[in-house]
C-alpha cells in the first residue's frame, strides 16, 4: 500500500498532474482552483519543465494551444467564468486534434457569483466545450484521490483519442484535505507524435490548423471526430454504483453531491430503506445505457445535483420514461447536507413519483419554503 | 499563345525563395504576397527554414501556412502571440513568428501582443496595417483613418464616437520587453527592399535571444479600399504614411551594430 499524504485537493491534483509528465502548464488565478497555479508554479520550475501565469484564461488557453501543437502534454486548470473566455480556444483544440488536460473547480453562478463549491458547469463543459461539434471527454472526482488518480489517466485519454479532456471538481474537492497516494512519476515522453509541429529538419513541413474551409473537407473531420466519439463512448465510459443488488429505489449524483447522497443511502439502509446509488464519473460519456439498463428494476429514482438538474436533463433521455424520476439539489454554491437528502429519499419511499410528475416541481415548491423567511 | 524557347540562355535575375510556396490567393494589388516572400526569404537566407514555426492569424492570411516551407500552426482570431508563447516556451531554439492583421492584432488580439512584448517573448510578429478588416469585407479597423469609408463606418470614420487609429509600432515601443519594433512600408520597392532589412532584424533579435520583435507594414487593400493598384499604392504614400510614420522606434543597441 502506497504512503497516504494528507493534501489539499487543488495541490493535488497539481501533483497528480507532474508525475503524469506535464510538460507545460498555463493558467490564471481564479479561486477557488488558484491554488493549482501556485503549486504549478513553484514545481514546474523545479522540474525544468514549464510554467506560465497568462494574462487571462484566453490567453491562457491559446498558449495552451501551441503547446499542445508540438505534441507536449499540456495542462490548464480554471473555474466556470475562465472556463468560458476558454470555449473558444477548446473548440479550437478540439477541431486540430490536438490533446489537452483542462481542470475546473466549480464555483457558484451565473456571473460572478461567488467561490462557493457548485457543479453549475456541468452543461457549459459537458454539453458544450466550444462551439460547432466539439466532443470533450469530461470526469468528474467525488474525492481528492478519485481527482488525483483521474488526472493522471486523463492525459493518456487526452493523447488517445486526441481531444480535450476536462476534470470536473466541484469547489469542494479543489479546497479540501484529503489522505492521497499519489501515483508514480512518469518518464517524460522522449518521442514527439508523427503530428506534431516541432520546427525540425529533415522531414516534410507539418501543419496543424482546424480551418477546413471547403465544407466538403470540414464535413470528413466532423464525421472523424464522430467516430472517434463513438469509440470514447464504447471504451471509456466510467461509473461508481453502491447498494445497487437489491435497491428498489437509485439516487443518481456525480462528484460531491454523489458523495453526500452516498451518506444518505446508507443512513437510509440502516434504517431498512432499500435504496442504492448510482455515481457517473464519465460525465461525457454519460453512462446512458447503463442507466436505461438499471431504470426498469427501479420504482423510482432520484437524482441530486449541486445545480438546477443538468444532469437531471440527461439521466431522464437514458431512463425514457421506464421509471419515474424526482430531483433534489442545491443552488448557488450551496452544498446539501446528508440528512437534508436523507429526508429526501424517505419522502421518495413513502410517497413515490408517478411517471408524469414534473421532476422539478416539488423540490421548487420544497426551496421557496425553505428559503422564505420565517415571517 | 504557344511560347517559343529564347535562343539564348536566360540570364537569372531573381529566383523566388524554395520555402515561399505561391503563387497566393490574394487579389491584384494586395501587398500580402510580397510580405510572404520577403518573410520567406528572410528565413532562407538566415538558414533557419528547417527550424522555425510560423503561426498564421484569422483574416486575409488565413492560409499563410499553405505559402511557406516550414512548419505551421493556424491561430484563434488575435490569439496568435499566446499561440506562439506556447510554442516557444516548449521549443524554445525554434525560430517562431506571428503574421498578423490589424484587426487580429490590433483589436480582438490586442490583449495578447501587449503582453507577449510585455514578457519579452522571444518571437518575431508581421504585422500587416492595412487600415481595414480584409477577409470579412471591408469593415472599420483600429487602424482605420480619421474621415475613411468603409462598410461599417459608411460615413467616414468619425474619431468622436469611433476613436483615433492605434500606433502598434510606438505603443509596443514603450515596453521593456521589446528589442524591435519599427514601421515600414510596401507601397514601392525602394521601401519594400527597407521593410526586408527589418524584417531580417527581428528575426535576428529572436535569434541573439535579444526580446520581442514586431515589424509593422503599411499595406494595401485595392478591393476593399474600392481602389486600383497603383491608387492604393500612392493611398499609403500619401495618407497612410501621415498617420503612421514611417520609423524605427526602438532598436535594441545590439541590433544597430548589425549589416544586414
Ligand atoms: C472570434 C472571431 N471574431 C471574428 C471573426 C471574424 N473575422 C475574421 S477575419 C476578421 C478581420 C481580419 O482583419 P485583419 O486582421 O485586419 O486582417 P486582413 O483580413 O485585413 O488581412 C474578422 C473580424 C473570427 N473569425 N473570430
Amino acid at each position: 500500500m502506497p504512503k497516504r499524504e494528507l493534501m489539499k485537493g487543488n495541490e493535488a491534483m497539481a501533483e497528480a498532474a507532474i508525475r503524469a509528465g506535464v510538460e507545460a502548464y498555463f493558467g490564471y488565478p481564479i479561486t477557488p482552483q488558484s491554488e493549482l497555479l501556485e503549486y504549478m508554479s513553484r514545481r514546474m520550475p523545479q522540474l525544468g519543465r514549464v510554467f506560465l501565469q497568462a494574462e487571462s484564461e484566453i490567453a491562457a488557453i491559446n498558449m495552451a494551444y501551441g503547446a499542445a501543437c508540438t505534441g507536449a502534454r499540456v495542462m490548464s486548470s480554471s473555474s466556470g467564468p475562465g472556463v468560458s473566455l476558454m470555449s473558444e480556444g477548446l473548440s479550437y483544440i478540439i477541431g486540430t486534434e490536438v490533446p489537452f488536460v483542462l481542470v475546473d473547480v466549480m464555483r457558484g453562478g451565473p456571473g460572478l457569483g461567488n467561490i462557493a463549491p457548485s457543479q453549475g458547469d456541468y452543461r457549459q463543459v459537458s454539453h458544450a466545450g466550444g462551439h460547432g461539434d466539439t466532443f470533450p471527454i469530461v470526469l468528474a472526482p467525488a474525492s481528492v484521490q478519485e481527482a488525483v488518480d483521474l488526472i493522471y489517466q486523463a492525459f493518456d485519454l487526452a493523447e488517445k483519442y486526441r481531444t480535450v479532456v476536462i476534470v470536473l471538481a466541484d469547489g469542494s474537492i479543489g479546497q479540501m484535505m484529503e489522505p492521497v497516494a499519489l501515483p508514480e512519476y512518469r518518464p517524460l515522453p522522449e518521442k514527439r507524435p508523427d503530428w506534431a509541429v516541432t520546427g525540425e529538419p529533415g522531414r516534410p513541413r507539418r501543419r496543424l490548423t482546424s480551418l477546413y474551409l471547403h465544407p466538403e473537407d470540414e464535413e470528413v473531420v466532423n464525421l472523424r471526430l464522430l467516430k472517434r466519439w463513438r469509440q470514447v463512448e464504447a471504451n471509456e465510459v466510467r461509473y461508481r454504483t453502491y447498494y445497487l443488488d437489491d435497491a428498489e429505489y437509485i439516487v443518481v449524483g456525480f462528484g460531491m453531491a454523489g458523495r453526500v447522497a452516498l451518506s444518505a443511502v446508507r443512513m437510509a439502509r440502516e434504517e431498512g430503506l432499500k435504496v442504492g446509488l448510482f455515481r457517473p464519473v464519465s460525465l461525457r460519456p454519460f453512462p446512458t445505457k447503463e442507466l436505461r439498463r438499471l431504470a426498469p428494476k427501479a420504482k423510482a429514482m432520484m437524482v441530486v445535483e449541486m445545480n438546477s438538474g443538468q444532469m437531471l436533463d440527461d439521466v431522464l433521455a437514458a431512463v425514457q420514461g421506464q421509471t419515474p424520476v424526482r430531483f433534489y439539489g442545491r443552488m448557488g454554491g450551496m452544498v446539501p447536507f446528508p440528512d437534508e437528502v436523507l429526508e429526501q429519499i424517505r419522502l421518495l419511499v413513502k410517497e413515490p413519483p408517478t411517471l408524469d410528475e414534473d421532476p422539478r416541481e416539488r423540490w421548487i415548491a420544497h426551496m421557496e419554503q425553505m428559503l422564505t423567511p420565517a415571517s | 499563345m504557344a511560347v517559343t524557347a529564347p535562343s539564348r540562355p536566360l540570364k537569372v535575375v531573381y529566383r523566388p525563395p524554395e520555402t515561399y510556396l505561391g503563387p497566393t490567393h490574394y487579389c491584384p494589388g494586395c501587398t500580402h504576397g510580397i510580405a510572404h516572400r520577403l518573410v520567406a526569404e528572410v528565413i532562407e537566407e538566415m538558414g533557419l527554414a528547417e527550424r522555425t514555426i510560423g503561426i498564421a492569424p484569422v483574416g486575409c492570411a488565413v492560409l499563410a501556412y499553405e505559402y511557406f516551407d516550414f512548419d505551421g500552426v493556424e491561430a484563434a482570431h488575435g490569439r496568435a502571440p499566446a499561440m506562439a508563447t506556447g510554442i516557444k516556451r516548449v521549443l524554445p531554439d525554434r525560430v517562431v513568428f506571428t503574421y498578423q492583421g490589424d484587426g487580429d492584432m490590433a483589436s480582438i488580439g490586442m490583449g495578447e501582443i501587449i503582453h507577449a512584448a510585455g514578457r519579452g517573448e522571444r518571437i518575431t510578429v508581421i504585422f500587416i496595417n492595412n487600415a481595414i478588416y480584409g477577409m470579412t469585407g471591408g469593415q472599420m479597423a483600429p487602424t482605420t483613418l480619421p474621415g475613411q469609408v468603409t462598410t461599417s463606418s459608411p460615413y467616414g470614420r468619425d474619431p468622436r464616437s469611433q476613436g483615433y487609429p492605434i500606433r502598434m509600432a510606438e505603443l509596443l515601443a514603450t515596453l521593456d520587453g521589446v528589442a524591435y519594433s519599427v514601421r515600414h512600408s510596401l507601397h514601392d520597392p525602394t521601401h519594400i527592399r527597407k521593410a526586408k532589412k527589418a524584417i531580417r532584424l527581428a528575426f535576428e533579435a529572436q535569434v541573439r535571444d535579444l526580446g520581442f520583435a514586431m515589424v509593422e507594414l503599411l499595406s494595401t487593400c485595392p478591393t476593399n479600399w474600392k481602389m486600383t493598384p497603383i491608387e492604393a499604392m500612392n493611398w499609403v504614400r500619401d495618407h497612410m504614411t501621415t498617420v503612421f510614420p514611417l520609423g524605427e522606434y526602438k532598436v535594441h543597441p545590439e541590433l544597430r551594430k548589425l549589416r544586414v
